[in-house]
């Protein structure tokens, strides 16, 4: 064994560098720290957030926790609606919901998969409060007036061993009380409690509990809630309705993705929605078939353009690079706003056309609010990002590889089409990626000339957030193209290497 | 490969004629749209196409009443002030942080490096609606979420000046990482280290060593990020209030409720401002391609 070589200070050299490079890489990454925090809190977590929303469903656990678990015991395929231990529970969610007004969100949540759920809920949540459940609260209090002295029931609900014998009604007067507090900003002590808690209370003495004060409940005629809810609507005693609050019970859900393709969870598993209901698949398709399209008018178009800037003097092609750079540096919706002008029926493109007398003043072309105008207006923003990068790469190309090959006696398309097509093939990939990933997520423009034909499923996304406010398909729909985009972005990443990405020449 | 050989043949005369014929054409696609913008902007009516006046260049077929409008119109000022309010900020702030972190990056020894890079570029990959829709949750959430449970914010960030400044100083910084690390590929370590053996401190070394090489890199990352916060409008559509209407913002509900031939002098101003920054980023490549000629490496 040899000695081990010291250094300066007397350590040995090699735990020495490995200190010093420690030390370089803890200086590196504390100089990148700040930046990467930021990302972290200020994009990623967003974006996870969103991702998360999409299978998220609490509302329904939420809004009507009892309904869900008195609903365990029901049997789905049944053609029966529940019995009365379900909708006892749904009386008192209800009844709570109401009071924090959920009930109407859960109704719209709910009305995405079943139409018409949103009205019975909303119908139901004015009319919940006027059910005759009020014959036990005047039999409790007519029995002992105690029943009727709100300290006197927080008296009771404070003491563990009534508690313990009546459970339903503590449960229900917790939550009751709850609501007091923050829905209405009352005392639960002082208000006398509602006719629900009373209906909780008949439900254990006939569940033979013991009562704080004694009430002989057999006199008393049982209120049928199904029944009440029966005569608010017959929907209630649809089986239907109930397959879907129990379908959508469960905290975590794939119905939002089911959803955006154009699926739904039925009774026996997943099913296809109905024909007029499907618009996402084709939604999906033709944004791919659209950005497809511009993505080869991009080739089609920006190729011939690199060729030249890159074939010609470089005073000539730095001239001419302006040309394409400006429109690069011109704000989007410059860009944008100009094509509305000049696409429009009494456009100056149509104006031209008619004056040179292509096409009848009666009879011109529409050629904007369609997908003509979106490929048109979205070829033009994005065919910058397509020759830059052939730029670059046919810049590395030697001109003497196709006069060698014509040297020796290939004709100047052979030259073109074996010995230099092949080697721009990287800088087409690498244009095309880009495009297609920008042109996938494009929003402003496809909304602004796209008019209902011509519109992606960015569009889409943007109406549910902002218009129908079913945030978790929008979400869903976002994973959907946020996967596709992240596939391409890694097909990117090994073709070109991201570091490689240039701006501006 | 310019110009024509002696002994080209007339099929290849007519392809290399045709040939030019057709890139002018598709130059003439990139830059008519812009240009034609300009003309119509000084339309005296409200009409979007030229006016027989406007076609035989008679005086009062032109005006500048639409930017007139533009400088007196109370919804457009407070679109540019809101606009010059926000952009500024948020290019500061990508630009400091993201000078820094290129400079980490650009160090030969850096864990995740690959991994970290992916993650401060994907702002410009990821479709914007998808960005918005992120953040609109996000910061409408007086949450945020972490491994011990939700912690409670006083306050949200929609519809703040702050919550749009940091949506648009996370969209700007890839811009700021790419021009920088392209920058500094070609930068010279020695020069630091001759600065740290002449007794210079760490702060003192980036300051009137490293910053005065890198800055052309700097301000054009700077730019970018300035020109993308100023021209975004799909987050700030989301997680903006009317408070925070951009000038973009204001471009957008113009064209899509109703074409107001205003729109044009500002889209005019903004070819104005594009003109300059493209000058700005060009002379800045020059004099950084000049300086690493002389920059040994």
């Amino acid at each position: 064994m040899s000695e081990p070589v010291i250094a300066a200070d007397g350590r040995p050299l090699k735990a020495s560098l490995n200190r010093a490079l420690r030390r370089q890489k803890l200086r590196a990454l504390a100089l990148i720290a700040p930046l990467l925090i930021f990302i972290l809190v200020s994009f990623v977590m967003p974006i996870a957030d969103m991702l998360f929303r999409s299978v998220q469903n609490e509302i329904v656990g939420d809004t009507l926790p009892r309904t869900v678990v008195a609903l365990d015991g029901w049997d789905a395929e049944s053609d029966d609606a529940p019995g009365e231990e379900v909708f006892a529970a749904l009386y008192t969610d209800m009844a709570l919901a109401v009071e924090y007004k959920s009930h109407t969100r859960l109704g719209s949540r709910l009305n995405y998969e079943t139409t018409g759920i949103a009205s019975l809920f909303r119908k139901s949540g004015r009319r919940v409060s006027k059910f005759d459940t009020d014959v036990y609260t005047e039999a409790f209090q007519a029995a002992d007036p105690s029943y009727a002295d709100p300290a006197q029931w927080a008296e009771w609900m404070a003491d563990d061993s009534i508690r313990a014998k009546l459970p339903v009604t503590a449960n229900t007067y917790d939550d009751w009380a709850k609501m007091i507090i923050e829905a209405e900003g009352d005392v639960p002590g002082e208000e006398e409690p509602w006719d629900f808690v009373y209906t909780a209370l008949y439900t254990d003495a006939t569940n033979g509990a013991q009562l704080p004060v004694a009430v002989d409940v057999s006199d008393i005629a049982p209120v049928s809630l199904q029944q009440q809810f029966g005569d608010i609507d017959d929907k209630w005693l649809d089986p239907n309705i109930w397959r879907t609050i129990k379908t959508y019970a469960p905290k975590y859900t794939n119905g939002y993705f089911l959803n955006s393709v154009d699926l739904m969870k039925g009774a026996s598993g997943v099913e296809a929605r109905p024909e007029n209901e499907q618009i996402y698949i084709t939604l999906f398709i033709r944004t791919m078939i659209m950005s497809l399209s511009i993505m080869g008018m991009c080739v089609l178009l920006g190729y011939p353009i690199a060729w030249l800037l890159a074939n010609l003097k470089d005073r000539t092609a730095n001239l001419l690079m302006i040309l394409v750079l400006l429109p690069f540096w011109t704000s989007l919706l410059v860009r944008t706003s100009a094509w509305k002008v000049l696409l429009q029926q009494q456009g100056v493109i149509n104006d031209v056309l008619v004056w040179i007398g292509l096409v009848a003043d009666d009879n011109r072309l529409e050629l904007i609010n369609n997908q003509t105008g979106t490929i048109i207006a979205m070829t033009h923003i994005l065919l910058p990002f397509m020759i830059l990068p052939l730029y670059s790469v046919m810049k590395t190309i030697p001109p003497s590889y196709l006069r060698a090959a014509k040297s020796l006696g290939a004709t100047d398309w052979t030259a073109f089409w074996r010995v230099y097509f092949p080697q721009s093939v990287p800088g087409i990939g690498a244009g095309c990626i880009l495009v297609f990933i920008l042109a996938i997520g494009y929003y402003i423009t496809p909304e602004l000339v796209g008019g209902t034909k011509g519109v992606f499923i960015s569009n889409r996304i943007a109406y549910h957030i902002s218009s129908s406010l079913n945030w978790g398909l929008a979400a869903a729909l976002g994973t959907i193209l946020l996967t596709i985009v992240m596939v391409l972005y890694w097909v990117y990443d090994k073709i070109v290497g991201i570091d490689n990405v240039k701006l501006g020449g | 490969m310019s110009g024509l050989p002696p002994y080209a043949t007339t099929g290849q005369r007519a392809w290399y004629y045709s040939f030019r014929v057709i890139c002018g054409l598709i130059f003439f696609f990139l830059i008519a749209p812009i240009m034609v913008i300009i003309p119509l902007s000084f339309n005296a009516q409200d009409f979007f196409t030229f006016t027989p006046e406007m076609l035989s260049f008679d005086p009062a077929g032109y005006s500048t009443k639409h930017y007139e409008d533009f400088f007196t119109n109370s919804d457009w000022q407070l679109a540019l002030k809101n606009s010059l309010k926000i952009a500024p900020v948020a290019t500061l702030l990508s630009v400091s942080l993201g000078t820094l972190a290129a400079i980490g990056l650009s160090q030969s020894h850096v864990p995740f490096r690959r991994a970290i890079m992916a993650i401060l570029i994907s702002p410009m990959i990821v479709p914007l609606i998808i960005s918005a829709t992120g953040m609109y949750f996000f910061y409408s959430n007086p949450y945020i979420p972490t491994p011990f449970g939700k912690i409670e914010l006083p306050f949200t960030l929609t519809g703040t000046y702050l919550g749009v400044v940091l949506a648009h100083a996370a969209l700007g910084i890839p811009f700021v990482i790419i021009t920088v690390t392209a920058t500094l590929v070609g930068f010279d370590n020695s020069l630091t280290r001759a600065a740290a053996n002449m007794g210079a401190g760490p702060v003192k070394t980036f300051f009137s060593v490293q910053m005065p090489l890198i800055l052309p890199g700097v301000v054009s990352g700077g730019l970018f990020a300035f020109i993308t916060s100023f021209d975004e409008v799909v987050v700030v559509l989301f997680v903006g209030s009317a408070g925070q209407k951009t000038l973009p913002w204001q471009m957008f509900t113009g064209l899509r409720e109703q074409i107001s031939p205003t729109i044009l002098a500002v889209a005019t101003i903004l070819i104005a401002v594009s003109i300059a920054l493209l000058f700005v980023v060009e002379m800045l490549r020059r004099r950084s391609e000049r300086l690493r000629g002389i920059t040994p490496s």
